[in-house]
């Protein structure tokens, strides 16, 4: 592990995008944040503009609208960063798999890194997600972003 | 020779590698703080240099489209050189006070206003409406702090005879005793504890930036390296701002060891009373600060100036 690998997972920034989500992930996610888990602790912390962002964390169903904003914030991503998908409507449409108003599960939109399934996802869930992300990022995996 | 020590005191010791490493530790101790209010364990005391690292080597600097790049990249630039021109021009002056210039007081409260001024253009230069919303609310704020700031500041060079050298502050401190300790130089203290938590955008006044409602206001567009400088300012800023005050209310910084030892505490009080007061209070609206800068602290900054010219 080099310093660019230590550098990029101890120090995390996360932008939070809502694509059409019921806000119970939303407030889920904030949850991760408070005393009680302190993700600060290891240098994670919410911030307002993508271009701030390490990680674009995606909740919702991803439904016709927010497609191209999804696609447009992406594409705004400073590089390297990665997508992680939060909840069961973003990692496979869940309820909505059949609307006509969504298409497309969200890993077909933008390339995802990693999925935290639930609905809503608990907080350790959120928090073994991105473990295994930054175990992926020190092995070297993110030749991709 | 001098030329070449001037170069190595911006560069290396008051200037930009000090003052921005001990900024960043400072900066440390703000969210150590926060977080032991909050309940929490808070960040290990590297967590700012990770992510300064972070932003300046690894991550890509974007630059949005039909925007002046020389603007845009230019104001962290000014904003970080005039942050660390004021560390080098208060430490060398407070290693010996007979150096300076006359009206390097004057000099220091513009090298203040630049970051401000420059945050306000990049905002403008970037194109955004959030921004420029941001840019909007920092200019009327930096119009409410300023006069309360320079009010308090005529008190200080009053009281010590119409001095406006920096070094001159410091020899009638050191002969007469602390300003802090007249009444007015007490209540002007008061004033610019006030002003300097605006001027370092901390919560109740840090609409400028305001996370929740304008996304980090002027910085919404700022990435990479950009916004590594402009980072690197604040921590500077944060650094030099309560050093300016230990010199003009409380004597300086003595190069021995119980002067050291008593800046460090003077130091460590002034930033925790702004942390503290940071983390209780919630934000105020921009007309709510602007009342609150132009009346009542600007009257107490007046009723200090009253004090001051009756030779209290």
């Amino acid at each position: 592990m080099g310093l660019r690998e230590f550098v990029l997972t101890r120090s995390i920034n996360i932008f939070h995008v809502s694509s059409g989500s019921c806000n119970n992930c939303d407030i889920e996610i904030l949850d991760a944040l408070t005393p009680r888990f302190d993700l600060e602790r290891f240098g994670l912390v919410l911030v307002g503009s993508i271009k701030h962002a390490d990680i674009m964390l995606c909740t919702g169903s991803c439904n016709r609208l927010a497609v191209p904003i999804i696609k447009k914030l992406y594409e705004t991503m400073p590089k390297p960063g990665f997508v992680v998908v939060y909840g069961a409507c973003g990692c496979s449409r869940g309820l909505f798999k059949d609307s006509y108003n969504t298409l497309a599960p969200l890993d077909e939109i933008i390339p995802v890194d990693a999925y935290i399934p639930g609905c809503p996802p608990k907080p350790e869930a959120t928090i073994a997600a991105l473990v295994k992300l930054v175990g992926k990022v020190r092995a070297g995996k993110d030749i991709r972003s | 020779m001098t030329a070449l020590l001037y170069i190595f005191a911006f560069l290396i010791f008051p200037g930009l590698l000090f003052s921005g490493s001990m900024g960043l530790l400072v900066g440390w101790i703000d969210r150590k703080v926060t977080a032991r209010l909050q309940w929490r364990v808070g960040p290990p005391w590297y967590q700012n240099f990770l992510d300064l690292i972070k932003l300046a080597l690894y991550k890509e600097t974007l630059i949005p489209s039909g925007v002046s790049g020389a603007m845009f990249l230019g104001m962290p630039v000014l904003a970080l050189t005039s942050a660390t021109l004021v560390s080098t021009i208060l430490f060398l002056i407070n290693g010996s006070p007979r150096t300076g210039f006359i009206g390097d007081v004057i000099v220091v409260v513009y090298l203040l206003l630049i970051p401000a001024v420059a945050l306000i253009l990049g905002g403008f230069a970037s194109a955004n409406s959030l921004a420029s919303l941001g840019s909007s609310r920092e200019m009327k704020l930096m119009l409410s702090y300023e006069l309360p700031f320079i009010l308090a500041l005529i008190v200080v060079i009053m009281k010590c005879g119409c001095a406006i050298r920096l070094g001159d502050i410091i020899m009638y401190q050191r002969s007469h005793g602390d300003i802090f300790m007249n009444p007015s130089g007490g209540i002007s203290f008061f004033v610019m504890l006030i002003c300097i938590q605006a001027k370092l955008g901390f919560v109740p006044f840090d609409m400028p930036e305001a996370e929740t409602e304008i996304m980090a206001g002027a910085y919404i567009e700022y990435s990479g390296k950009a916004l590594a400088i402009f980072k690197l300012a604040r921590a500077v800023l944060l650094f030099v701002i309560p050093v300016f005050l230990i010199t003009l209310y409380f004597g300086g910084i003595k190069l021995s060891l119980d002067g050291l030892v008593k800046a460090m505490i003077e130091y460590l009080l002034i930033l925790i009373l702004m942390i503290v007061v940071k983390n209780t209070n919630p934000r105020v609206r921009i007309d709510q600060a602007m009342k609150f800068f132009w009346g009542v602290v600007t009257v107490l900054a007046l009723l200090s100036l009253a004090l001051a010219y009756l030779g209290r």
